[in-house]
């Protein structure tokens, strides 16, 4: 999958990439069973071709995008991001993808367009974990407007220089590096603009422990474990101590003035 | 089946059975075979371990009283001792491994994670029954005491399944907790079942 250096702000990282087995190996997609090795055991199944997107809600020009025309709506760049898992452990990855607001402003947000929800893939006969009900199918994600147009915030279609892999999402899904990694919606059929915040799949589950935002804070714990440390997957040793999480994972200068002014205690 | 029990060297044996999986996540470490994370699979698996080794120790007497294998019961002692080597393993891995050994740490982490109270606290339940294992202490307890004190498993059982269901709940994945649970529940309901009246003794012929 072709692509250019990405000239957005803080696109690329300085951290050294996880190892492309790791990224590929070790994946939270539930639709494929809830150990994280069996997305990439069980994930040959998926179809990714052919592949449609609606997009509609409040907006002028809804319509169903054809993976063909979504590969070339706009120029594929690479991005190294990092990604904080909810869970305590991070990776470093090569996306490949362009911002999602290339996206949207195809298809003309309305005034009222103020939330972006993500619709997963939830079909039993490709994706053996929907069978169960661990979560509440198909799997939900959203976004605040202004968060879904920060040009960071990536709709990826490929890592490491190739085409998504079944088991990180294919064929395409939404990368927000700032948030934790549940936030990041894997094989996306839909994309609705709303007028009133969505509810998303954890939260739906959850809602003590998994809020809307979801923004990853070292300050604010998750009811049952710190989040003030994380381990980066393949680079720490059994006993290596675990390294300090960044606030925004480190993307504070990009995306903190999204949230001035708000209790990120409040509304995690 | 006896015959077979009560064989020289079924005792080396069981204790080699017994150790196996401490042998084999040994071998995973030093040969980087435990995955991506290695620390959480390690923890983990020392935590399934745990539970497996438990459920193995209160299936002893039922097995032995249900199919008659007698000869069982010189194995539930091992199975015990085990069961209480696993989770003193888990618990050190959980505060060397993830916590690196940080009294602060751990002491804001176990106060903060009810679920990690709640396994400590499971863990100190075995401790006297551990520590109780030894000839010298059973005969100084006495049998009766000795079995009130092992009572304690009423207690350690669901701590532990509250321990593991608490770890599982937050993401809904809670069917290997169900398991568990109905193996505890079945083998600790099995020791206080209502017994079926004694047969009345041979009436003496008038």
């Amino acid at each position: 999958l072709p692509a250019q250096r990405s000239g957005v702000a803080g696109a690329l990282v300085m951290d050294k990439p996880t190892a492309y087995a790791d990224v590929t190996g070790y994946n939270n997609f539930y639709e494929f069973g809830t150990d994280k090795a069996d997305p990439a055991r069980l994930a040959h199944t998926l179809r990714p071709r052919p592949w449609t997107v609606m997009v509609d809600g409040a907006c002028a020009k809804p319509r169903r995008f054809g993976l063909e025309e979504l590969l070339s709506l706009a120029p594929m760049e690479d991005r190294l991001y990092r990604l904080r898992c909810v869970e305590g452990w991070s990776m470093v990855i090569p996306w490949v993808g362009y911002s999602l607001a290339e996206l949207i402003r195809r298809v003309e947000p309305t005034g009222n367009a103020r939330y972006v929800e993500f619709i997963s893939l939830a079909d039993k006969a490709q994706m053996p974990g929907v069978r169960s009900s661990v979560l509440d199918w198909p799997y939900r994600e959203g976004l605040r407007l202004d968060e879904a147009l920060h040009p960071l915030t990536l709709l990826a279609f490929g890592l490491y220089g190739e085409v998504l892999p079944h088991q990180n999402g294919a064929p395409l899904r939404l990368v927000v590096p700032w948030k934790y990694g549940f936030k990041s919606a894997k094989s996306i059929v839909h994309i609705r603009l709303l007028d009133k915040q969505p509810v998303a799949s954890w939260e739906r589950a959850n809602p003590q422990e998994y809020g809307f935002y979801s923004n990853v804070n070292p300050q604010v714990d998750h009811p049952r474990w710190s989040q003030a440390t994380e381990r980066r997957i393949g680079e720490d040793g059994l006993f290596t101590k675990k390294r300090p999480t960044l606030m925004f994972n480190g993307y504070e200068p990009q995306v903190g003035q999204l949230y001035a002014g708000m209790d990120l205690r409040r509304q995690f | 089946m006896n015959r077979l029990l009560l064989h020289p060297l079924a005792r080396p044996a069981c204790w080699l059975l017994l150790a196996s999986p401490a042998l084999g996540l040994l071998a995973l470490a030093l040969g980087d075979g435990l995955g991506p994370n290695p620390a959480e699979a390690l923890i983990r698996q020392l935590g399934d371990w745990t539970l497996r080794a438990l459920c193995l120790t209160l299936a002893i007497t039922p097995l032995r009283q249900a199919l008659g294998w007698t000869a069982l019961a010189r194995f539930r002692r091992a199975a015990g001792v085990a069961t209480f080597a696993y989770g003193s393993l888990h618990w050190l891995a959980y505060a060397w491994l993830d916590q690196g050994l940080d009294l602060h740490a751990l002491w804001t982490d176990v106060a903060k994670r009810p679920f990690i109270l709640v396994g400590t606290a499971a863990w100190l339940t075995m401790v006297p029954l551990a520590a109780t294992s030894v000839d010298a202490a059973v005969r100084r307890l006495g049998g009766a005491a000795w079995r009130r004190l092992h009572r304690l498993c009423y207690l350690l059982a669901p701590l532990a399944l509250l321990h593991f269901w608490w770890m599982r709940a937050g993401k809904n994945n809670l069917a290997e907790v169900g398991v568990y649970t109905l193996l505890l529940a079945g083998l600790l309901l099995w020791r206080v079942r209502p017994r079926g009246r004694r047969a009345p003794p041979p009436q003496a012929e008038m």
